[in-house]
């Protein structure tokens, strides 16, 4: 098993979502993160004062998925979250020991 | 008695009571979220403290008999606690001098709370509601009655009773507020800072305005309010009232387009937050001007303001005062652009009558505004440098580094002003009320 982690374009993320339905993916966990790549952040000003943000809003979005169909999803991230500019994010994937389903305890793949 | 007068200037009193919760929606945006119940709360404390005071004695040392007819102090024992107006038909021209009284209390009120404003974030509350009751004891209720207690004659024009110096010795317009208001404000803002010292980290990390949206809300409800503070201040409803709230519409309106060409000429973007406090520039300035000028001078008087005041926001950085949310640079600033302006656009055809330098009048009424502006400016400084210094000394005004940075909120009222399904707040063991005792909740609550 494998968890596939994207932190991409707060814009982007209701083509991810779609994309991944489109594949038959069912669950993903959705959260909005904050953090800063190559391009750095940005520069606010409040009454002439400068506040420079060294962070940017973001979105990670993990799925779980079975070994045979990570890069399919890995693949559906990167096309759904790109946008050609700065900022797009990045998406990568992990090995996964175990998992359960709680409410009926089954393990491994049937839990995916 | 007027009815349409009086329903006129008691609806205005009102209008200027929401002044103040409107400013501290205004000034709770703009601190970090940590900070936000505090800064609320220090306008809530003067609607409190000054509110008493006002009945109790502040009404009287501002518009009582004049002690020695020297036009400097109002007899604070005449009409202590106003019992003795209840029963009376008295009236103050055409209303109840208790319409009158509610509407000049939300003047003191307000006062108090835009000082606020410069000591964000580091403020103990205790010391603050002292300070906020001595100030407006020893300065704002003789400033009001420097600037609003006006001789009262009889039919052959005799002074049947004196009233304050500014107003009546001098001769400066300040319609509604300009010197009493808004230097006299900011002068002790200014005071406090010199005495309380920056936040801990200041500029660095001393954060942005934490909610604009926030700002723009309490500067929407200050600017409705100002009709009332403006245009209630004819003290009738008629042609007075009117061009002073068509002035007052104005003169808001071109100094949000003044500030918003200053950002975007020095940094490139207009911004809400700029925005909005062109509003509130615009209508500082306007406040003393607005029944001496026409529309166009409105207008021009808004402009200048507000790109002054967009400017002067920007000084502390250089100059290294921590006035937190820029009452120097608003109120004192404008109040002195507003005052000094009467004397270059007042126009004899406006209801105040007088002539400034643009319309032929010449030098005559520059001067006795700057008198007026200088004078309030310098007895509120040095006063409120003494009573801060006084708080100081006594029973501590600052608040501690580690609570400072720990967040005002917490440590002075055991509060958070955001709860967003934090984790913390499922945790809980137990709720307060599930149990019988204090003790029974030891333990099972943090």
């Amino acid at each position: 098993m494998k968890l596939v982690t994207a932190v991409v374009q707060q814009a982007r993320v209701d083509e991810v979502r779609q994309s991944l339905t489109a594949l038959g993916v069912r669950g993903m966990t959705i959260a909005d993160v904050q953090g800063y790549g190559r391009q750095q952040g940005h520069t606010e000003i409040y009454r002439g004062a400068e506040y420079k943000v060294d962070v940017v809003d973001k979105t990670r979005v993990e799925v779980l998925v079975n070994d045979v169909d990570a890069d399919e999803v890995l693949r559906a991230i990167v096309s759904a979250a790109r946008s050609g500019r700065v900022g797009d994010g990045k998406v990568w994937v992990t090995p996964v020991e175990s998992v359960v389903r709680v409410r009926t305890g089954e393990t491994g793949e049937q839990a995916v | 008695m007027n009815s349409g007068d009086t329903a006129w200037v008691l609806v205005c009193a009102a209008l200027v009571m929401l002044m103040t919760p409107g400013l501290a929606l205004f000034y709770g945006g703009m601190v970090r979220s940590r900070g936000v119940l505090n800064m609320l709360m220090m306008s809530l404390g003067s609607l409190g403290v000054v509110g008493v005071l006002w009945v109790v004695y502040g009404y009287s040392g501002a518009f009582g008999s004049d002690l020695g007819g020297l036009g400097l102090l109002g007899s604070p024992s005449e009409f202590f606690g106003m019992s003795r107006l209840v029963g009376q038909e008295g009236l103050s021209d055409t209303i109840p001098t208790f319409a009158f009284a509610a509407f000049q209390a939300m003047f003191a009120i307000l006062t108090v709370a835009l000082i606020s404003g410069a000591i964000a974030d580091r403020a103990r509350f205790g010391p603050w509601l002292l300070f906020a009751g001595l100030w407006a004891t020893l300065v704002y209720f003789p400033v009001a009655h420097w600037v609003f207690a006006f001789d009262e004659t009889n039919a052959a024009g005799e002074v049947t009773a004196v009233g304050g110096w500014i107003a009546n010795r001098i001769e400066a317009i300040d319609f509604a507020g300009g010197t009493a208001v808004h230097i006299n404000a900011g002068a002790a803002a200014l005071a406090l800072v010199l005495v309380l010292g920056p936040r801990s980290g200041w500029p660095k990390e001393t954060g942005k305005p934490h909610n604009l949206p926030l700002v723009v809300l309490g500067a929407g409800l200050l600017w409705f309010g100002w009709f009332g503070f403006n245009a209630g201040s004819a003290l009738t409803a008629g042609t007075t009232a009117a061009i002073v709230f068509v002035n007052t519409l104005v003169g808001a309106s071109a100094a949000m387009l003044a500030w918003m060409l200053v950002e975007r000429l020095r940094h490139g973007r207009p911004t809400t937050l700029g925005a909005v406090s062109g509003i509130i520039a615009g209508l500082v300035a306007i406040t003393p001007a607005c029944s001496a000028v026409t529309p166009l001078g409105a207008i021009a008087i808004g402009a200048i303001s507000g790109a002054v005041c967009a400017l002067a926001v920007e000084l502390k950085y250089r100059l290294r005062y921590d006035d937190s949310l820029d009452v120097v640079g608003v109120h004192l600033v404008g109040g002195l652009v507003g005052t000094l302006l009467v004397g270059l656009f007042a126009s004899a055809s406006a209801p105040a009558g007088v002539a400034g330098l643009f319309y032929g009048g010449g030098l005559d009424q520059l001067w006795r505004q700057a008198v007026g502006a200088l004078a309030v400016f310098a007895y509120s400084l040095v006063l409120s440098l003494g009573i801060a210094w006084v708080v100081r000394g006594t029973v501590g005004f600052r608040l501690g580094t580690a609570d400072e940075d720990a967040g005002i909120d917490e440590t002075e009222h055991a509060e958070t002003g955001y709860h967003f399904g934090e984790v913390r707040n499922t945790l809980r063991g137990s709720r307060t009320g599930e149990h019988g005792s204090v003790e029974a909740l030891e333990g099972s609550v943090r």
